[in-house]
């Protein structure tokens, strides 16, 4: 599909995004709708409330009609004309109309009302859900996909719901009525129906089946194109530095192109939807005038008395196919109703896929807060895989006494970072259990456990928002003094100082006016601010100047003073320094102990330390 | 609306040929309520059940007629709709993406992702819409229009009358209306930074525990679309109750006035009751006009915004060789007193002056922040100089193409660019390089080895952003990139500090020996990174303070003795 430009016999290998979206298309349409509803209905008051104004605005339209035929009555009267009855009726209609637009405004008001409340919860449950899934579904989704769910698949719903809901009931009203009058003039003739309307069902049926899987497609299709617009764009810089930008738009339009052509798919068969439906109704009138011909050919013969069943006069007929046509119009409103409803249902799906994912597991009910943290961390015979079947961690066992450095070291994909990811409980041990002050970690209140630890890492991330924001984001209502106090520990305060803006300097979305080591050493300042009695650092390997680092050394010292601290450590300085070096070989303890001991023994750190002076 | 006249002119044809079939569609398709009166007032009466049939299988005939005609117009709207969309979003991507770091700082990323997205579907969408719906509604509106001027025109102008009534309030509504999407849009573009911002920094924010905070913080951008979302759909949804009133409005002027022209014989009920029908249709008619007016609103301000990016002017320009003229000099790279400062900020560089022999070795080496990024910026034309010039082989880089500038250099820099491809994809970059020159890069960049451990070599797929491998091998595969186009010059900004000595050391002496011609700048932190290059540059505020070689600078140079002292850095394992 896309890597035309890789080397023979390398399968594509575009493994990212592996939703199984195919599976969803399998799931019926009902719990989609249901699901949909329940949203609606959470505000049921001002959706009965609307469906009343819907039906009296409705009503409303259907009297002032009933005026204006007593008015032209008046006029047509051959007693001459009655001017106070055509005065008071146009009066009347004008009252009509008025209140018509009122409601109607009001109705109007109400839906944009509904849905933009139905809209804000889904975007918020949506973006609730995001931050409580597991790390590593950020890992396998792209930004753009989980962009275009929140924004283009929940706007697609929304035009659905606030446009086509109301429309359906007020369809259904009209239906049922027109109905009730047909079998009021003539019950054979509604066996025209019976053929037509059904015919017109399975049609519509069968189509949307087809169309199902397509408007699945185009929603996918739009996702993919918008993951790799997000990507593509964070990388701009790079791709015109090596000139590859129409290599990269050449890219995009084969993703422009399928998600264009997905999209014409979806219309190409929704396009003949209104149509077909449309020459079903005009069938069935057709059908209905053959019949009532007949029918009245019979009766103007005298082969059908008056009054039986198969009678039926001129004006009858007349009336019968405007009530026919009455009848249709909302059918064939509704076919079209269907089409929007169904890409609403495929942007649901993907909205609902995301809902759907399992969050990290909720507290323990009986979980408690985490208070006075000491600093005793062990870990005991503990087991771990992401996946089932592939273990990451094999029986390892440590012991943290308060204050220590733990240094972690090994090769990468050893296991270092997986450590991290238990300790913060970003996933659950498989066998064995962590402590902390002798409390088993998956019995604490996951954010108290989180919030004794401090976290540096190596991504320097920062939002769109001030400087102090970003070093604030440490602490809940941490002060300007104390964002200073940090800024100076983290050795970036002079610099903070002498831009324009200071503390209140905007940073940019990719941060391009500021330079990475500067970004690196806010981070750390965000990190020096809350008091936590554990640090976890994934040291950072780059960026900062040595002079800086100097410092910066200094103050994580100075942070690490008394407290716990696992380091997944790259420099040597840090590691001969730490109380204990752990050394992870493929899951496991290889060897512990302090520089020195390690040195002695002669195994995978001996040889990588005297690897450093050959 | 400049905007989708330009992209719709190229389907002008099919669009003419798709809105005629439409048009003679919807025709046909109002044929068939004059023949169903004609089988009512005249067919009946012959008692002879073969004409009624017959009629019957004409009227089913052009309802599958019409029907064939309506599905091949929508096909036909959809196509064009599509080729629409897909230029546009061709052309709109394709700017985003030659925007200068300027002009995307001013854009900012989430909005031109939205503008890309959204917006280009908003106007889309309309373009489908005013297709299907807009030949129908004007038919149905000047037939009817013209149908009661020949009934009663003195009744038909009381209701024209209304019309320019209703364009007016359309038109003050649409004019307040494209402001308020406006400011839509640009409310998503702050939701949208939000989410982007937390997908990309979840594990800070969990680790942190500030998801309440984010919950919070994403509410503000959410509250805030809804409700500027709720401002502009109330506004809009004036259009329509104003619109049907002051129909019907027209409608009871008829009334009432046509009572006192019945009454002067000027008129007769008859007509009165044939003039109601037509109304009616005539005002569904402007209830549909109406609907695309609204949708035009709501796409224009969408259209706006992808021609502020489309419209962009190129503000890195290609210039003559008389407005920049070349210098006399053998250097490969040359600096000439440049001086630089980052539009609204005081971040500069100032008097930059020094050059460097082709096949030579450049250092350039200084604390945080004191400019050494910004010179090889300046250097890649992300940004022009402010004073000074920069020159290659002595033009001046501001008259080379920007192919020309780009082809010749390879670099690895800080904000390291991986994707979600393969190890292979990522290291060719779309040059479709042969196959041995991206092993041989690999491997000069130290890279082959922890590449061929992968089950799939060359073939594994990394993540967005390149989240599944370690710092030191994502800077590795970037070399790699760097080096395998074989350039002119390579650039290695501070793209080793995650190695571990060793690696970097035989990550240098594999660069020497195989780029030799190649003129290599090495931004670095750690003076090991930089002591065997030719020449050293020492930065500090944004000015050269010292320069010359590694043995010199230890002589002389205090800032760098001090660096070179200090060194504890460099990763020892990865």
């Amino acid at each position: 599909m896309i890597n035309k430009g890789m080397g023979p016999g390398m399968p594509n290998k575009h493994g990212i995004n592996v939703d199984a979206e195919d599976i969803g298309e399998k799931k019926s349409y009902k719990g989609i709708f249901l699901r949909l509803a329940k949203y609606v209905l959470k505000s049921w008051p001002l959706f009965l409330l609307a469906i009343a104004i819907t039906l009296l605005s409705n009503q409303l339209a259907l009297m002032a009609p009933r005026f204006s035929g007593e008015a032209i009555d008046a006029i047509a009267s051959e007693n001459g004309i009655d001017f106070y009855i055509v005065q008071t009726s146009v009066v009347k209609m004008l009252l009509c109309y008025i209140a018509s637009a009122i409601f109607s405004y009001a109705l109007t008001v109400l839906m944009v009302h509904i849905s933009q409340k139905i809209v804000y919860t889904m975007r918020r449950e949506l973006f609730e859900k995001l931050t409580s899934l597991p790390v590593s579904y950020f890992d396998t989704h792209t930004t753009g996909d989980i962009i275009s769910r929140i924004s283009y698949d929940i706007d697609t719903i929304n035009a659905t719901l606030s446009h086509d809901l109301v429309q359906i009931l007020t369809s259904i009203y009209t239906v049922a009525g027109s109905l009730f009058f047909m079998w009021q003039i003539s019950k054979p003739l509604i066996a025209v129906f019976v053929i037509t309307v059904p015919a017109s069902i399975i049609f519509t049926r069968y189509r949307s089946k087809k169309v199902r899987p397509l408007f699945h497609r185009r929603s996918r299709k739009l996702g993919e194109l918008n993951g790799y617009a997000e990507e593509m764009l964070s990388g701009a810089n790079v791709i015109r530095t090596y000139d590859r930008t129409d290599e990269i738009v050449g890219r995009f339009d084969e993703r422009n192109e399928e998600a264009m052509q997905a999209y014409y798919n979806a219309e190409y068969y929704g396009a003949t939807l209104g149509p077909s439906v449309n020459f079903i109704n005009n069938f069935s009138i057709s059908l209905v005038m053959i019949l009532g011909g007949i029918l009245y050919m019979l009766s103007q013969s005298g082969a059908v008395a008056a009054g039986s069943l198969f009678f039926i006069s001129l004006g009858g007929i007349a009336q019968f196919v405007q009530y026919s046509r009455k009848f249709a119009g909302p059918i064939n409103e509704f076919a079209n109703i269907l089409h929007e409803f169904q890409s609403a249902f495929s942007a649901a799906n993907r909205v609902f896929r995301i809902l759907d994912e399992e969050s990290e597991k909720a507290d323990d009910t009986d979980a408690i807060p985490l208070t006075d943290v000491k600093g005793n961390v062990a870990l005991e015979s503990v087991t771990f895989g992401y996946v089932p079947d592939k273990t990451i961690l094999k029986n390892v066992s440590l012991n943290a006494s308060p204050g220590q450095t733990i240094a972690i070291v090994g090769p990468t994909g050893a296991g270092k970072t997986t450590i991290i990811n238990l300790l913060m409980r970003f996933y659950d041990v498989n066998e064995g259990k962590i402590t902390v002050d002798g409390n088993e970690i998956t019995h604490l209140k996951r954010d108290t456990l989180r919030k004794a630890y401090t976290m540096v890492l190596q991504d320097t991330w920062l939002f769109h928002g001030t400087i102090f924001e970003n070093i604030a984001y440490g602490k809940e209502n941490a002060t300007l003094e104390e964002v200073k106090a940090a800024a100076r520990a983290a050795n970036i305060d002079s610099f903070i100082e002498n831009l324009p803006e200071g503390y209140n300097t905007v940073l940019s979305d990719d941060g391009t006016n500021i330079s990475k080591g500067q970004k690196q050493l806010i981070t750390i300042a965000r990190a020096i601010l809350p008091d936590s009695s554990m640090l976890i650092l994934d040291e950072a390997t780059s960026n900062v100047d040595s002079r800086t680092e100097i410092k910066t050394q200094e103050a994580m010292a100075r942070l690490m003073e008394g407290r716990t601290c696992f380091v997944i450590a790259h420099r040597l300085s840090t590691i001969q320094n730490a109380d204990l070096i752990i050394v992870i070989q493929n899951g496991e303890i290889t060897e512990e102990g302090t520089h020195e001991e390690l040195l002695s023994k002669g195994g995978f750190y001996s040889t990588l330390y005297n690897s450093q002076f050959t | 609306m400049n905007l989708m006249i330009r992209y719709l002119r190229p389907f002008a044809g099919r669009m003419g040929v798709g809105l005629t079939i439409k048009v003679f569609g919807t025709l046909i398709e109002l044929a068939l309520p004059y023949i169903l009166s004609h089988i009512l007032k005249n067919i009946v009466y012959f008692e002879r059940v073969a004409p009624i049939v017959m009629w019957g299988c004409i009227m089913i005939f052009i309802a599958a007629l019409a029907c064939t005609c309506n599905i091949i117009a929508n096909r036909m709207a959809s196509r064009v709709a599509r080729d629409f969309s897909r230029n546009m979003r061709h052309d709109l991507f394709k700017r985003a993406m030659t925007l200068s770091s300027a002009q995307t700082d001013a854009f900012t990323i989430p909005s031109l992702e939205a503008r890309i997205t959204t917006d280009t579907y908003n106007v889309h969408n309309f373009v489908g819409v005013m297709q299907r719906m807009g030949v129908r509604a004007p038919i149905l509106l000047i037939g009817g229009v013209a149908i009661t001027l020949m009934m009663d025109s003195f009744l038909a102008l009381v209701m024209i009358s209304v019309l320019p009534f209703i364009f007016i309030v359309v038109y003050v509504i649409s004019i307040k209306g494209i402001p308020l999407y406006t400011k839509v849009q640009r409310a998503t573009d702050n939701m949208i930074r939000v989410v982007r911002e937390d997908t990309q920094g979840i594990r800070v924010v969990k680790a942190l525990s500030k998801t309440q905070y984010e919950h919070r913080r994403y509410d503000k951008t959410n509250t805030s679309l809804v409700s500027h979302e709720k401002k502009a759909n109330i506004v809009m949804g004036m259009v329509n109750p104003f619109m049907t009133f002051l129909m019907n409005f027209g409608i009871v002027a008829v009334v009432a006035l046509s009572a006192n022209r019945v009454a002067l014989g000027q008129s007769d009920p008859e007509n009165v009751i044939a003039f109601m029908q037509y109304f009616t249709l005539i005002s569904m008619a402007m209830m549909s006009v109406t609907r695309i007016f609204v949708m035009y609103t709501k796409s224009s301000a969408s259209a706006k915004r992808i021609e502020e990016v489309i419209d962009t002017p190129c503000d890195i320009l290609e210039h003559t060789q008389e407005e920049y003229p070349c210098i006399d000099t053998d250097d490969h790279i040359t600096f000439k007193d440049v001086s630089f400062a980052y539009p609204g900020t005081i971040k500069t560089v100032t008097d930059i002056d020094f050059g460097i022999k082709k096949g030579s070795s450049l250092g350039i080496i200084g604390v945080t922040g004191s400019g050494k990024s910004t010179l090889i910026r300046l250097l890649l034309r992300f940004y022009d100089v402010n004073k000074g010039g920069i020159y290659i082989n002595s033009r001046d880089i501001r008259t080379l193409s920007h192919t020309e500038l780009h082809k010749t250099i390879g670099t690895a820099m800080q904000n390291d660019f991986l994707y979600a491809d393969t190890i292979y994809e990522n290291i060719d970059f779309g040059r479709h390089l042969p196959p041995d020159q991206i092993f041989k890069a690999a491997k000069i960049a130290q890279a082959h080895d922890f590449i061929t451990a992968f089950p799939d070599g060359y073939a594994h797929p990394l993540s967005q952003k390149g989240t599944n491998i370690s710092g030191g091998q994502k800077q590795r595969i970037l070399i790699a990139r760097a080096i395998a186009g074989n350039p002119q010059i390579l650039i290695l900004d501070d793209s080793s500090s995650a190695l571990d000595y060793k690696t970097d050391a035989s990550l240098r002496s594999a660069l020497k020996e195989n780029m030799a011609g190649t003129t290599t700048l090495t931004v670095a932190q750690r003076v090991s990174s930089v002591m065997n290059c030719d020449k050293i540059i020492v930065m500090d505020n944004g000015k050269i303070i010292a320069m010359g070689t590694h043995n010199e600078l230890m002589q002389g140079c205090e800032e760098y003795i001090e660096i070179s002292n200090s060194q504890i850095g460099g990763a020892f394992v990865d």
